[in-house]
């Protein structure tokens, strides 16, 4: 099959099929643990056959574009390395599906387990095949998003749920730092293609951003891979399931920091900053959690230091920079993945078994348990370096790589010497585990009788430990094929000759590994006084200084909140004009302010007579708002001078629709007052007072101000177009509509859609909306019972057919002269409420559609309709055409497909008017009702 | 002419935003009717004051700019449809709490 084909498939094949467990988990806990296992296994049998081109350092690419104008394109690669990590990927995964199948209690369905589990190794794998350093961070994102819901996978405890935030937030906190490292990269590189970033090492390290490039990219790798200071997060870690733990802080995802420093080794590597920063922040993590693993008494929180120890001991060998020592941080990885989940996996047999795993108490376990005991003894050696165990070789690598390191040179002394101490810790840890827990007399007050696990919860670890037995004993026939072709594909170019052996002659690294395990036995042996030594010391508790920080953050955040969103309207209309008058203020005065003016027109008394109406219309209305009819009419009556000065200043259009919103905006509040409680709301404090005041005068002054600079500067104006083009392109000689219906027909398609919705939420609002109708006035009155007015009511009669006739006349009449659907709309709409005020609701009930909604989709169909047919000619969406028809009485007119399009707006008009004022007026016959009851 | 233009908008934005930070909801319609006339005035200024020429072909020698026109007869609608909803929700919001204090919390 084709490879390419092959490669893609393992990520999509895993993504595509992470929720199979969920569905398949109704069918038992077997069926979820088996689709997990075959998912798995079908990413395993898809890499297979690109193993063999792996393992001959061919370097096999995928590319399809993604967003090609980012750089982001979903491009893959399989290489030596990038084989190793799957293979640990999917070989480890495998054995943790077996594994956690037992181990988590039986109450557990497994699916949303091996769901997420799952998705994790789909994120793993696109981390190691990624070409393309962004899609690689995406996968590395998920990584984390996924381990946080596995470490909280018991999310009724509060250890797991704290313990996978705290992880979450140094790892994605990393994640951010690796994002601006990355980005930094491509803008230097040119390319977040790793074939091409790889080939640019010269650039990269010989670059004036290369210490910020590599600092941010370190801050990722090194929360990940739980490096000092970002160490803490993995101890806390440990309150996730003991498979999780096997799975992800010993085999993956603590590696996928290590992966990306082996990944950009080629490129960043090679420089007195990358040994510092590499190399120092791995021998302190080196160090550092050896001791603290010593202390420990979890027996988790034991492997969870060695593991950062030993995470410690890589990151040093590819701080010391030479092509061996790289060569052995990737042997490494392999021996620790492979000793450290057997490990993690015995821990949790024990803890399963016993109930506890503290090694105060679970003690002489080796005659309870023999078998696994033997397993976790041989996995342990592994770990303090004992021959004949792949720990052994690794280590011995370091040791070799520690004595003759070109850049350390003048204390060539110290290196080895630090070397030896970690590997004394590292053998005084181990011991401790082996002794505490296997020997060391009784058991103290278990929860549990101990005894051997489950035939096949002990499969996995008996296949890991063969797994260290053969990689120590025959290194050559096993790993040295993959280690080679893994090593190629980090450093980019063939290693230098390494051997893989047993025995390389009596040798100062032998020499090292002898002094390790004599001074490790030492070490164990002083016990008792460390301990006591240890007890005595101030207690230095991350987790605490990171719940402390925590804590302090979301208090703030609190504060903020509180400030901000007190959950209060009136507060964020304050907060938004203030924000207003602030960004206003600021952008009106740092604007250059053009020197040319225009000569102001001069004012005469109907303008002065009309801006004095309008200040005491508006002034009124705001000072006298307590009284609310008479508000009503002041605000009216600035509805009026609005209308007239738009007649003044040539709208004649904007002055007709102004004057029918208007009546439309009186009845409506009139209505809403009925409503609404009598009585008026208390007086505003002062202070608010003051501040709404100060608002409004900054508010308003800034409009003012704005409204006057903008019509003194001198103007340019695309409006030439619409003019000339009205009558050839529209057929209509008021640009205004022809505007409205043809050259922005989509924009008016858009606002009577947006009115549509108005109406229908309106309806929605008034569906069974009771309301109490008032029976007296806030003074008591008792509101007029009368019956409609007689005098309005046959007023009203003939004088709809008339305002209908005035409507149909300034419909039709739209496109040539003011007028058009939605003035026309509005008075038609105001003609039937009329009937409505004058006769009473139940008379227009009966006389109108009850579907009124529909009337609404009849005139959208309209609107967009004649939108469509044009393409039935070939022509863009709503495309005019228009000739002439000459009509009795009203002489000749343009006959424009427009105006079937204004016929859409019109009728989506009346029923807007009609929906909200005559709903309104419904609900006083329901109203009634109850104010009557009551 | 101008000058007396950006007064009556300072005045009417003035005026509604004062009107807007009120607790009940009727003067915050009042408020909103009288911000949306500043706004469409200010609108309608952007294509400056001209005095007898009405954007109609064969009217006269030259034309007030039609395209703020446009903009704003479609702007008064649908503020009117806006104030309606506001209405409703008013309405609504009383019923359902049975006071007419903008922020239900604070009225009880």
């Amino acid at each position: 099959m084709n490879s390419s084909l092959l490669l893609a498939g393992i990520p999509v094949t895993a993504f595509a099929m992470f929720p199979l467990p969920l569905l398949l988990q109704r069918h038992g806990r077997a069926s979820a643990a088996l689709a997990a296992a075959g998912v798995m296994t079908v990413c395993l049998a898809l890499l297979l056959p690109l193993a063999p081109d792996a393992l001959s350092g061919h370097c096999e690419l995928v590319r399809l574009a993604w967003l090609p104008n980012y750089g982001l394109h979903l491009s893959l690669r399989l290489d030596g390395l990038g084989l190793l990590f799957c293979l640990l990927i999917c070989g480890i995964g495998l054995l943790v599906v077996l594994y956690a199948a037992y181990y988590l209690p039986e109450s557990d369905r497994l699916g949303r387990f091996y769901a997420i589990l799952l998705l994790f190794m789909a994120a793993m794998l696109g981390v190691v095949l990624s070409e393309n350093l962004l899609l690689l961070l995406v996968f590395w994102e998920i990584t984390s998003l996924s381990s946080f819901l596995l470490v909280a996978y018991q999310s009724d405890k509060y250890k797991a749920r704290s313990g996978a935030r705290m992880a979450l937030a140094v790892t994605g906190g990393g994640g951010l730092a690796l994002l601006a490292g990355i980005l930094l990269l491509g803008h230097v590189v040119g390319s977040f293609e790793l074939s091409a970033i790889l080939a640019a090492g010269e650039q990269i390290r010989g670059h004036a951003l290369y210490a910020p490039m590599l600092i941010l990219i370190l801050l990722g790798a090194f929360s990940k891979s739980a490096q000092f200071p970002f160490h803490f997060w993995l101890p806390n870690a440990m309150a996730a399931p003991t498979p999780v733990s096997a799975y992800l802080h010993s085999a993956t995802m603590v590696k996928a920091g290590i992966f990306l420093l082996a990944r950009l080794y080629p490129a960043f590597g090679g420089s007195e900053l990358w040994f510092w920063l590499v190399g120092g922040s791995g021998a302190i993590t080196l160090v550092y959690a050896a001791t603290l693993a010593l202390f420990r008494h979890d027996i988790k929180g034991l492997l969870a230091y060695s593991t950062i120890s030993q995470l410690g001991l890589i990151t040093l060998l590819f701080g010391l920079d030479t092509p061996l020592s790289v060569v052995a941080g990737v042997f490494h990885v392999i021996n620790h993945a492979i000793f450290k989940a057997s490990l993690f996996m015995a821990a949790g047999v024990i803890d399963h078994e016993c109930g506890t795993r503290d090694m105060r108490r679970v003690n002489g376990m080796f005659r309870y348990m023999p078998i696994t005991a033997t397993l976790a003894i041989i996995a342990a050696g592994s770990m303090a370096g004992v021959p004949l165990l792949n720990g052994f070789l690794s280590k011995e690598m370091f040791f070799a790589e520690t004595t003759a390191n070109p850049q350390f040179a003048p204390l060539g002394w110290a290196l080895p010497l630090f070397a030896t101490i970690a590997g004394m810790l590292a053998v005084a840890y181990s011991a401790r585990f082996v002794h505490d827990v296997f020997f060391h007399g009784e058991p103290i007050d278990l929860p549990r009788q101990p005894h051997e696990p489950p035939r096949w919860m002990r499969v996995p670890i008996e296949l890991l430990v063969l797994l260290c037995l053969l990689v120590g004993i025959v290194p050559r026939w096993t790993v040295e094929p993959l280690l080679a072709a893994a090593a190629t594909a980090t450093l980019q170019v063939p290693p230098p000759t390494f051997q893989l052996a047993l025995w390389h002659g009596f040798n100062q690294p032998l020499l090292m590994s002898l002094v390790a395990l004599a001074g490790g036995v030492l070490i164990y042996a002083l016990r008792v006084p460390l301990f006591a030594w240890q007890e005595q010391l101030p207690a230095m508790h991350p987790r605490t200084a990171f719940e402390r920080f925590h804590r302090q953050l979301t208090r703030s955040a609190h504060v903020i909140v509180t400030l901000l969103d007190n959950g209060s309207l009136q507060r964020y209309c304050a907060l938004l004009f203030g924000f207003v008058v602030v960004l206003g203020g600021w952008s009106f005065f740092s604007a250059p302010s053009g020197s040319h003016r225009l000569p102001m027109q001069a004012a005469d008394e109907a303008a002065v007579f009309a801006l004095l109406a309008l200040l005491i219309g508006a002034v009124g209305a705001t000072m006298l708002y307590r009284e609310r009819l008479l508000a009503v009419i002041l605000v009216s009556v600035v509805g009026l001078v609005v209308a007239l000065t738009f007649l003044r200043f040539s709208a004649p259009d904007l002055s007709l629709t102004q004057l029918a919103v208007e009546t439309g905006t009186v009845i409506l509040m009139l209505l809403v007052l009925y409503y609404l409680p009598p009585r008026s709301a208390p007086k505003s404090s002062a202070r608010r007072l003051a501040r709404d005041l100060l608002l409004a005068l900054f508010v308003g002054g800034g409009l003012g101000l704005i409204t006057l600079r903008m019509l003194t500067a001198p103007h340019e104006t695309i409006a030439d177009f619409y003019v000339q083009q009205s009558l050839p392109g529209g057929g209509g000689a008021n640009v205004v509509n022809v505007i409205l219906v043809d050259f922005r027909g989509f924009d008016t398609l858009g606002e009577i859609t947006v009115l549509a919705m108005v109406a229908l939420a309106s309806h929605a609002l008034l569906d069974r909306l009771v309301l109490v109708a008032p029976r007296r006035d806030a003074d008591g009155r008792r509101w007029a019972s009368d019956a409609h007015p007689l005098f309005l009511s046959m007023m009203m009669q003939p004088l709809l057919p008339l305002a209908l006739t005035v409507s149909a006349y300034v419909f039709l009449r739209g496109h040539n002269a003011p007028g058009g659907g939605f003035v026309a709309g509005l008075i038609t709409g105001v003609a039937l409420i009329m009937q409505y005020l004058a006769n009473g609701i139940a008379y227009g009930q009966r006389r109108m559609p009850d579907e009124q909604p529909g009337l609404l989709a009849l005139g959208l169909l309209l609107a967009a309709g004649i939108g469509v047919a044009s393409w039935a000619f070939g022509r863009p969406f709503l495309t005019g055409a228009h000739g002439h028809l000459r009509l009795p009485l009203l002489g000749e007119i343009e006959l424009a497909s427009a105006m079937i399009f204004d016929l859409g707006v019109y009728i989506v008009v009346v029923t807007v008017v009609l929906i909200v004022l005559a709903g309104l007026g419904r609900l006083s016959l329901v109203a009634h009702r109850h104010g009557e009851e009551s | 002419m101008e000058a007396l233009l950006a007064t009556a908008v300072g005045i009417l934005a003035g005026c509604g935003v004062f009107l807007i930070l009120r607790a009940r909801t009727f003067p915050v319609l009042l408020g909103l009717t009288l911000l949306s006339y500043a706004v469409n005035l200010f609108l309608f200024a952007s294509g400056r004051l001209r005095l007898d020429a009405p954007p109609l072909i064969g009217s006269g020698a030259s034309y007030a700019d039609p395209l703020p026109q446009a903009l704003v007869l479609t702007a008064i609608v649908i503020g009117f449809g806006m104030t309606a909803y506001l209405a409703m929700l008013a309405l609504r919001g009383l019923s359902e709490s049975g006071c007419d204090h903008i922020d239900v919390d604070q009225g009880r």
